[in-house]
């Protein structure tokens, strides 16, 4: 961070006295104090840890985490406890800056720059991208446990208040008069797996036969009327726009619409057979070592994996890792047979180059004339 | 502020003799019409973002403009606003005096060129400057080097807003002074004048209305940009995230109301400052008072 | 009115020339160069192909018609409201005089939302629609709605300074001259606006073509029917495919080059008529 808040507070700096404005009706200040201070403590931070001193209290210093759309109550919490936990075992104060958008976006802002400590994306896919350029080491998805995965989650359906399309299954989205909401795959993370599920679904009902699936997603899609950009874009025309009869979404997504947007108004179903999601989390090494910033951004994202995180996870309607904490919370989370992009679809990559890649098979639903 | 204001506006224009003005009857047509029109088009969402932003409570409603991340995202934008309205009003004022003073080839060139970043998408207005200041852009790696932050700090923003709102300035003054010729400036010179004393004394006079709005429209643009900021933020909450994206983020937060209620934030700017633009027409009117019957034949 | 004694005549041309000709080429030419020799990664063919396949040339037509119709509404639209705002004295007029600045100052995204809560089949004017089986969002009409929501200043904003400094002593000899009212609207006053209004005309479209926030919301984005230019270059970049997502760019960069250049030159030429006259 020491880079771009110094940078960032001279530029201000370098603006107030080139025209000469004081500013002092803008409201609120001190934040560039902040920022100044935040610069040279990180900077004394990276002496300090190369001299490994642990006794006296270590100077402040600052994370960026960048993420995707819907873990923003997630880690809302998280970085509250994360930062109780290292003030009392290491003696240091930490400020986490967050930065949320949709996965693509993010990866893509990463490769271009930004200095982002940690990465905690959607897909695997997108933090390869981020490998691809050298900023992660290539074997980012053995670094943490459970293939850097420190949650999970699937994909359900959100219905209206007594389901009265009858929805049960992924064979119920195809009927004529049932209307289904999902962002574009293209565009969103989140709808790559909607549709991979539905894919799945569809191979394993035809017994593998990839014509009869491909059929299948394109019935689909033929029911969406709107393709939103993004997974939350998605929620809101159904929840406020009122089309559709079912929305595809992430679990945690569905609980927080049905929590946040009206328990009366909606409920969760759980089809036969869905997708096992898997964002990934991984330190960008490239900033952390530029930035000395390593050994807090290692336990930031080794302490997801701990007891009282992974309770918070659950709370936020993510499945966690933990056994333990699973039991504890199984009733929220119904088990269902879970497809996993590793062994279903041979890797993102390839799922990615077969599906969504420009004419993949997405692209060939919507062919003109078809 | 509007109350104060309207008194004066009964300036030439509105008080028409009755032979270069319409019957009662199609002036009240025509307003009707013109108000009409304006009210499903841009009252409707400006009543809409206020509705949804009071929904729940004026208490709410303080606490989302208070809130920290917002006061940053208001004091990043007014600062984005600052440097590049500046910027783009002295580029104004110089391409117009050049285009329309003088005859030159590619004047139409010139002009298009100039007109040229209304014309691209916003998303494009950001993408040019991770091309060229990305990690993998052209200047990338000479920039990392030196330890110089552009994109996802302040200046890739200010960059972005000052390519976006560009033409504003440049673009109000053109048809106006193309307008209003050339003869005042030549008489001028003729009577011996220096060109800063020309643009001072004949030009601006002549110009400051056009160019005021061109100040106006441009400053409301850069204020409200969102596309093209929205690639080159990189969206850190209470760093680099400005009024518009805040808005967004607030919005993705399925926090409605709080996203209304920042947005509404939005439009007391460009309410302010129409008022500034009200006040100063006031005063110059106030100034003006006693020469009015010559003031506009000069 | 001799134009060409001007050059002689009148100081600043270095100056202000050299200056416009330097901040242009910093601010965009520049970066437009980086557009163009990022284009240049990919081959001849690859370009075309790009370029032309079968949803992107359903985006150029969605994407230029909706935004020509919202562009020809406020042409339109725009002249009679700055007429009224500009000649005619009503209560509250300063304050729809505001109005008209909002699209500039509301982020597209708010426009799009509002617009899209406004126009929804739930919305207030939506569900008024709905029973009559007129669907606005997530349909061209949608598109087209928001566009005119952001193109309409520019007219407005364009004509009234130009409506404004309008010399009532060639309206009076007009007058004297027994001309209707009509008359000499249509034939001493529009003259005078053409520049002006081709010049509104020209920056709504233009601006209407690009536009990309207010939109996505409304237009429901489906493929062949609703998706526009912006978005598929959006796509692109989504999956890191940068060389295809500014292939596209840049042809709506040269379509509406072409085209501002195109109304550039016919301002021009009336201008120079209304001088020669």
């Amino acid at each position: 961070m020491s880079n771009m808040t110094k940078k960032f507070s001279f530029r201000s700096l370098l603006v107030f006295t080139a025209f000469g404005l004081a500013l002092a009706g803008c409201g609120g200040g001190g934040n560039n104090g902040t920022n100044n201070a935040g610069g040279t403590n990180a900077a004394g931070n990276a002496a300090n840890a190369a001299a490994g001193n642990e006794s006296a209290p270590k100077p402040a210093v600052e994370l960026l985490n960048v993420s995707y759309d819907p873990t923003r109550e997630l880690y809302d919490a998280y970085n509250k406890l994360f930062i109780d936990y290292w003030k009392t075992e290491h003696n240091q104060d930490v400020t986490i800056k967050q930065s949320h958008g949709g996965s693509g976006k993010q990866s893509r802002a990463v490769i271009d720059g930004i200095k982002a400590d940690v990465v905690t994306l959607a897909l695997g896919y997108d933090i390869d991208a981020i490998a691809e350029k050298g900023l992660v080491n290539e074997d980012w998805q053995q670094k943490f446990e459970n293939n850097s995965s420190p949650y999970t989650s699937t994909i359900v359906f959100l219905v209206r208040k007594g389901n009265p399309k009858g929805i049960k299954d992924w064979g119920d989205l195809v009927k004529d008069d049932v209307s289904v909401i999902t962002p574009n795959p293209k565009t969103s993370g989140g709808a790559r797996w909607n549709y991979l599920a539905a894919w799945g679904y569809a191979l394993k009902q035809s017994g593998g036969d990839e014509q009869k699936a491909q059929a299948f997603v394109g019935d689909l899609f033929k029911n969406v009327p709107v393709l939103d950009s993004g997974a939350r874009g998605s929620t809101t025309t159904f929840v406020e726009r009122g089309i559709g009869d079912v929305l595809l979404a992430w679990e945690n997504e569905a609980y927080l619409s049905v929590n946040e947007l009206g328990k009366d108004k909606f409920e969760i179903v759980y089809p036969s057979i869905s997708i096992l999601a898997e964002p990934p989390v991984a330190v960008v090494d490239k900033v952390v070592d530029d930035k000395g910033t390593r050994e807090v951004a290692e336990g930031y994202l080794d302490f997801l994996y701990t007891e009282e995180a992974q309770k918070v996870i659950a709370e936020n309607y993510y499945r966690p890792q933990l056994t333990s904490v699973a039991e504890q919370y199984k009733d929220r989370f119904p088990e269902l047979e879970l497809l996993t992009i590793d062994n279903d679809f041979g890797g993102w990559k390839e799922a990615q180059t077969k599906h969504f890649a420009d004419g993949g098979i997405f692209d060939q639903i919507y062919t003109p004339g078809s | 502020m509007a109350g104060a204001v309207t008194a004066h506006l009964s300036d030439s224009a509105s008080v028409r003799p009755k032979h270069v003005t319409e019957k009662p009857i199609v002036r009240w047509l025509l307003t009707g019409i013109a108000l009409l029109f304006l009210g499903f088009v841009v009252l409707l969402p400006l009543v809409a973002v206020f509705v949804e932003a009071f929904q729940q409570g004026v208490n709410l409603y303080w606490a989302s403009i208070t809130d920290p991340d917002a006061v940053a995202a208001l004091k990043l934008t007014l600062i984005t606003a600052l440097i590049s309205v500046p910027l783009n009003t002295v580029f104004g004022i110089a391409a117009a005096w050049a285009i329309t003073k003088f005859r030159f080839r590619g004047k139409n060139f010139l002009i298009t060129l100039i007109d040229l970043p209304f014309s691209i998408s916003p998303v494009i207005s950001g993408l040019i400057f991770v091309l060229l200041f990305g990690a993998q852009g052209w200047f990338g790696p000479w920039l990392d080097s030196h330890d110089i932050q552009i994109l996802f700090a302040l200046p890739g923003i200010v960059l972005a807003t000052t390519f976006v709102t560009f033409p504003f300035v440049a673009r109000e003054l053109i048809p106006l002074m193309q307008a209003q010729g050339v003869q005042e400036e030549e008489a001028a010179a003729s009577l011996g004048a220096k060109g800063w004393q020309i643009f001072f004394r004949v030009t601006l006079p002549n110009i400051k209305w056009g160019l005021l709005y061109g100040i106006i429209l441009c400053n409301a643009r850069a204020m409200g940009e969102f596309g093209a900021v929205s690639v080159v933020s990189g969206h850190i909450r209470g760093e680099t995230n400005t009024l518009p994206l805040h808005v967004e983020i607030l919005y993705n937060e399925y926090q409605f109301s709080a996203s209304f209620a920042v947005a509404s934030l939005l439009v007391f700017l460009a309410l302010i400052t129409l008022g500034v633009k009200s006040f100063v027409e006031w005063k110059s009117a106030q100034r003006a008072k006693g020469g009015e019957a010559n003031g506009t034949a000069s | 009115m001799k134009g060409s004694k001007a050059r002689s005549v009148l100081p600043g041309f270095g100056l202000s020339m050299g200056f416009t000709v330097f901040y242009l080429c910093v601010l965009v030419l520049i970066p437009l160069a980086g557009l163009v020799v990022k284009t240049t990664g990919l081959t001849w063919e690859q370009f075309w192909n790009t370029v032309t396949s079968g949803r992107v040339l359903a985006s150029y037509r969605i994407s230029f018609l909706t935004a020509f119709f919202a562009a020809l509404i406020n042409l339109a639209f725009g002249l009679l409201v700055a007429w009224v705002l500009v000649r005619y004295r009503f209560p509250g007029k300063k304050l729809i005089d505001s109005l008209v600045d909002l699209p500039f100052a509301l982020p597209t995204a708010v426009a799009g939302i509002a617009l899209t809560a406004i126009y929804a089949p739930n919305g207030w004017i939506g569900s008024l629609l709905d029973p009559l089986g007129i669907k606005i969002a997530f349909t061209p009409l949608g598109i087209t709605i928001a566009l005119i929501f952001i193109g309409l200043p520019f007219v407005v904003r364009t004509v009234q300074p130009v409506l404004q400094d309008f010399e009532r002593e060639t309206e009076e000899a007009a007058v004297m001259l027994g001309a209707y009212r009509w008359r000499t609207f249509r034939r001493v006053i529009l003259p005078e606006l053409v520049p002006a209004l081709l010049t509104g005309f020209a920056l709504a479209f233009a601006r209407g073509l690009g536009e990309y926030g207010s939109v996505v919301f409304i237009s429901g984005n489906m493929p062949l029917k609703t998706e526009i230019t912006p978005l598929l270059i959006m796509t692109k970049l989504e999956q890191y495919d940068y060389s295809g997502a500014t292939a596209i760019a840049l042809v709506m960069l040269l379509a509406s080059f072409l085209m501002l250049l195109f109304i550039n030159y016919l301002q021009w030429r009336s201008n120079r008529r209304a001088i020669a006259d």
